[in-house]
Protein backbone atom coordinates (compact mmCIF):
# COMPACT_ATOMS: atom_id res chain seq x y z
CA UNK A 1 0.00 0.00 0.00
CA UNK A 2 2.72 2.51 0.89
CA UNK A 3 4.55 2.21 -2.47
CA UNK A 4 1.34 3.21 -4.27
CA UNK A 5 0.89 6.11 -1.88
CA UNK A 6 4.47 7.24 -2.47
CA UNK A 7 4.06 7.12 -6.23
CA UNK A 8 0.75 8.95 -6.06
CA UNK A 9 2.25 11.72 -3.95
CA UNK A 10 5.05 12.10 -6.45
CA UNK A 11 2.56 12.36 -9.28
CA UNK A 12 0.76 15.07 -7.33
CA UNK A 13 3.93 17.14 -7.31
CA UNK A 14 5.72 16.11 -4.12
CA UNK A 15 9.35 15.92 -5.09
CA UNK A 16 10.97 14.34 -2.05
CA UNK A 17 9.01 11.22 -1.15
CA UNK A 18 10.24 8.18 0.77
CA UNK A 19 8.61 4.82 1.41
CA UNK A 20 9.25 3.16 4.76
CA UNK A 21 8.34 -0.22 3.31
CA UNK A 22 8.96 -2.29 6.44
CA UNK A 23 6.43 -0.02 8.11
CA UNK A 24 4.71 -0.13 11.44
CA UNK A 25 5.53 -3.78 12.11
CA UNK A 26 9.24 -3.14 11.78
CA UNK A 27 9.03 -0.08 14.02
CA UNK A 28 7.14 -1.95 16.72
CA UNK A 29 9.34 -5.03 16.43
CA UNK A 30 12.30 -2.81 17.26
CA UNK A 31 10.55 -1.86 20.49
CA UNK A 32 10.26 1.79 19.54
CA UNK A 33 7.58 3.99 21.04
CA UNK A 34 4.23 4.31 19.33
CA UNK A 35 1.17 6.45 19.88
CA UNK A 36 -2.50 5.51 19.82
CA UNK A 37 -5.01 3.61 21.92
CA UNK A 38 -2.90 0.44 22.01
CA UNK A 39 0.17 2.31 23.20
CA UNK A 40 -1.24 2.42 26.73
CA UNK A 41 -1.54 -1.36 26.94
CA UNK A 42 1.48 -3.27 28.22
CA UNK A 43 3.33 -5.26 25.63
CA UNK A 44 5.89 -8.03 25.91
CA UNK A 45 8.81 -5.62 25.79
CA UNK A 46 7.39 -3.55 28.65
CA UNK A 47 7.33 -6.54 30.98
CA UNK A 48 10.38 -8.46 29.77
CA UNK A 49 13.49 -8.26 31.89
CA UNK A 50 16.18 -6.47 29.96
CA UNK A 51 19.22 -7.92 31.72
CA UNK A 52 19.04 -11.72 31.44
CA UNK A 53 22.32 -13.63 31.56
CA UNK A 54 23.68 -14.31 28.11
CA UNK A 55 26.36 -16.69 26.94
CA UNK A 56 28.12 -17.94 23.83
CA UNK A 57 27.97 -21.31 22.14
CA UNK A 58 31.45 -22.37 23.22
CA UNK A 59 31.16 -21.62 26.91
CA UNK A 60 31.16 -24.37 29.52
CA UNK A 61 27.69 -25.06 30.86
CA UNK A 62 28.87 -25.13 34.46
CA UNK A 63 30.34 -21.64 34.13
CA UNK A 64 27.12 -20.27 32.69
CA UNK A 65 25.05 -21.95 35.40
CA UNK A 66 27.23 -20.42 38.11
CA UNK A 67 27.00 -16.98 36.54
CA UNK A 68 23.24 -17.17 36.09
CA UNK A 69 22.69 -18.49 39.60
CA UNK A 70 24.84 -15.76 41.14
CA UNK A 71 22.64 -13.20 39.40
CA UNK A 72 19.46 -14.89 40.65
CA UNK A 73 18.47 -16.43 37.34
CA UNK A 74 17.40 -19.94 36.35
CA UNK A 75 17.81 -19.23 32.64
CA UNK A 76 20.34 -17.85 30.19
CA UNK A 77 20.05 -16.81 26.56
CA UNK A 78 22.59 -18.02 24.03
CA UNK A 79 23.55 -15.26 21.62
CA UNK A 80 26.23 -14.58 19.04
CA UNK A 81 28.45 -11.50 18.85
CA UNK A 82 25.64 -9.55 17.20
CA UNK A 83 23.22 -10.36 20.00
CA UNK A 84 21.19 -12.71 17.81
CA UNK A 85 19.40 -15.41 19.79
CA UNK A 86 20.69 -18.89 18.95
CA UNK A 87 19.38 -20.86 21.87
CA UNK A 88 17.97 -20.87 25.37
CA UNK A 89 19.05 -22.53 28.59
CA UNK A 90 16.14 -22.96 30.92
CA UNK A 91 16.36 -24.61 34.33
CA UNK A 92 16.34 -28.11 32.86
CA UNK A 93 19.19 -27.39 30.42
CA UNK A 94 21.22 -25.47 32.99
CA UNK A 95 21.11 -28.47 35.28
CA UNK A 96 22.91 -30.63 32.71
CA UNK A 97 26.49 -31.88 32.74
CA UNK A 98 28.67 -28.95 33.82
CA UNK A 99 31.39 -29.86 31.33
CA UNK A 100 29.13 -29.76 28.28
CA UNK A 101 29.62 -26.85 25.91
CA UNK A 102 26.57 -24.63 25.77
CA UNK A 103 26.06 -25.55 22.14
CA UNK A 104 25.28 -29.17 23.09
CA UNK A 105 23.19 -28.37 26.13
CA UNK A 106 21.00 -25.56 24.86
CA UNK A 107 17.50 -25.69 23.48
CA UNK A 108 18.22 -24.54 19.92
CA UNK A 109 15.96 -22.19 17.99
CA UNK A 110 13.61 -21.30 20.83
CA UNK A 111 10.30 -19.64 20.01
CA UNK A 112 10.78 -15.92 20.17
CA UNK A 113 8.24 -13.15 20.24
CA UNK A 114 8.21 -9.60 19.01
CA UNK A 115 8.23 -6.76 21.54
CA UNK A 116 4.83 -5.42 20.52
CA UNK A 117 2.80 -8.54 21.39
CA UNK A 118 0.12 -7.68 23.96
CA UNK A 119 1.05 -9.05 27.37
CA UNK A 120 -2.34 -10.70 27.91
CA UNK A 121 -1.90 -12.67 24.70
CA UNK A 122 1.64 -13.63 25.67
CA UNK A 123 0.68 -14.69 29.19
CA UNK A 124 -2.02 -16.97 27.85
CA UNK A 125 0.37 -18.52 25.35
CA UNK A 126 3.05 -19.12 27.97
CA UNK A 127 0.58 -20.75 30.33
CA UNK A 128 -0.90 -22.96 27.62
CA UNK A 129 2.53 -24.07 26.47
CA UNK A 130 4.05 -24.20 29.95
CA UNK A 131 6.89 -21.92 28.97
CA UNK A 132 8.97 -20.72 31.92
CA UNK A 133 10.52 -17.97 29.88
CA UNK A 134 10.58 -16.67 26.36
CA UNK A 135 13.09 -14.45 24.56
CA UNK A 136 11.76 -11.24 23.11
CA UNK A 137 13.59 -10.26 19.95
CA UNK A 138 13.51 -7.75 17.16
CA UNK A 139 12.35 -8.97 13.75
CA UNK A 140 15.95 -9.78 12.83
CA UNK A 141 16.41 -11.95 15.90
CA UNK A 142 18.31 -9.58 18.18
CA UNK A 143 17.65 -10.08 21.88
CA UNK A 144 15.53 -7.40 23.54
CA UNK A 145 14.89 -9.17 26.83
CA UNK A 146 13.63 -12.32 28.47
CA UNK A 147 9.99 -12.53 29.46
CA UNK A 148 9.30 -14.70 32.51
CA UNK A 149 5.95 -16.41 32.68
CA UNK A 150 5.46 -15.31 36.29
CA UNK A 151 5.87 -11.66 35.24
CA UNK A 152 3.60 -11.98 32.21
CA UNK A 153 0.85 -13.72 34.18
CA UNK A 154 1.06 -11.25 37.07
CA UNK A 155 0.73 -8.20 34.81
CA UNK A 156 -2.05 -9.81 32.76
CA UNK A 157 -3.99 -10.63 35.95
CA UNK A 158 -3.50 -7.11 37.27
CA UNK A 159 -4.97 -5.76 34.05
CA UNK A 160 -7.86 -8.17 34.26
CA UNK A 161 -8.54 -7.14 37.87
CA UNK A 162 -8.57 -3.48 36.89
CA UNK A 163 -11.04 -3.98 34.05
CA UNK A 164 -14.24 -4.38 36.17
CA UNK A 165 -13.33 -1.29 38.20
CA UNK A 166 -13.06 0.75 35.03
CA UNK A 167 -16.46 -0.57 33.90
CA UNK A 168 -18.04 0.34 37.25
CA UNK A 169 -16.65 3.86 37.01
CA UNK A 170 -18.44 4.41 33.72
CA UNK A 171 -21.87 3.67 35.20
CA UNK B 1 11.24 8.76 -7.87
CA UNK B 2 10.17 7.53 -4.40
CA UNK B 3 12.91 5.70 -2.57
CA UNK B 4 12.44 2.89 -0.06
CA UNK B 5 14.17 3.55 3.22
CA UNK B 6 14.81 1.67 6.44
CA UNK B 7 14.08 2.54 10.05
CA UNK B 8 17.38 4.30 10.67
CA UNK B 9 16.81 6.56 7.72
CA UNK B 10 13.27 7.28 8.87
CA UNK B 11 14.62 8.52 12.17
CA UNK B 12 17.32 10.56 10.48
CA UNK B 13 14.86 12.24 8.11
CA UNK B 14 12.39 12.94 10.92
CA UNK B 15 15.15 14.66 12.87
CA UNK B 16 15.64 16.84 9.81
CA UNK B 17 11.97 17.82 9.66
CA UNK B 18 10.42 15.25 7.34
CA UNK B 19 6.67 14.67 7.43
CA UNK B 20 5.46 11.21 8.38
CA UNK B 21 2.27 9.88 6.83
CA UNK B 22 0.43 6.68 7.66
CA UNK B 23 -1.68 5.62 4.69
CA UNK B 24 -3.74 2.96 6.48
CA UNK B 25 -7.43 3.46 7.33
CA UNK B 26 -8.22 5.74 10.27
CA UNK B 27 -9.17 2.95 12.72
CA UNK B 28 -5.76 1.32 12.36
CA UNK B 29 -4.07 4.67 12.71
CA UNK B 30 -5.97 5.37 15.93
CA UNK B 31 -4.82 2.10 17.48
CA UNK B 32 -1.10 2.27 16.68
CA UNK B 33 0.92 4.86 14.85
CA UNK B 34 4.46 6.12 14.73
CA UNK B 35 5.04 9.19 16.91
CA UNK B 36 4.15 12.40 15.13
CA UNK B 37 2.53 10.71 12.14
CA UNK B 38 -0.53 12.10 10.43
CA UNK B 39 -3.14 9.96 8.73
CA UNK B 40 -3.92 10.25 5.06
CA UNK B 41 -5.48 6.94 3.98
CA UNK B 42 -4.44 5.79 0.53
CA UNK B 43 -7.93 6.16 -0.86
CA UNK B 44 -8.16 9.73 0.38
CA UNK B 45 -4.80 11.03 -0.77
CA UNK B 46 -6.22 12.88 -3.77
CA UNK B 47 -8.91 14.55 -1.67
CA UNK B 48 -6.94 15.31 1.48
CA UNK B 49 -3.36 15.98 0.60
CA UNK B 50 -3.80 19.65 -0.25
CA UNK B 51 -3.26 21.80 2.78
CA UNK B 52 -2.17 18.86 4.92
CA UNK B 53 1.29 18.21 3.55
CA UNK B 54 4.01 20.76 2.93
CA UNK B 55 5.43 20.25 -0.55
CA UNK B 56 8.72 21.86 0.40
CA UNK B 57 9.59 19.20 3.00
CA UNK B 58 10.37 15.50 2.58
CA UNK B 59 7.44 13.10 3.01
CA UNK B 60 7.75 9.57 4.41
CA UNK B 61 4.83 7.22 3.88
CA UNK B 62 4.27 3.88 5.60
CA UNK B 63 1.66 1.21 6.24
CA UNK B 64 1.95 -2.09 8.15
CA UNK B 65 4.72 -3.72 6.15
CA UNK B 66 5.82 -4.52 2.65
CA UNK B 67 3.24 -7.28 2.14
Amino acid sequence: MSPRAAWRLESLGFGDVYDYGAGKLDWMAAGLRTEGTNAQRPRAADVARRDPPTCRLDERLGDVRARASAAGWAAAVVVNEQGIVLGLLRRKELDGDADLPVERAMRPGPSTFRPYVAIQEKATFMEEHRLESSPITTSNGKLVGLLLREDAVRVARDLQDQAPVAADERT
Amino acid sequence: MPREIDRDEVQRLLAQGAQLVEVLPADEFEEDRLPGAINVPLRRIDAEVDGVLDGSRPVIVYCWDAA
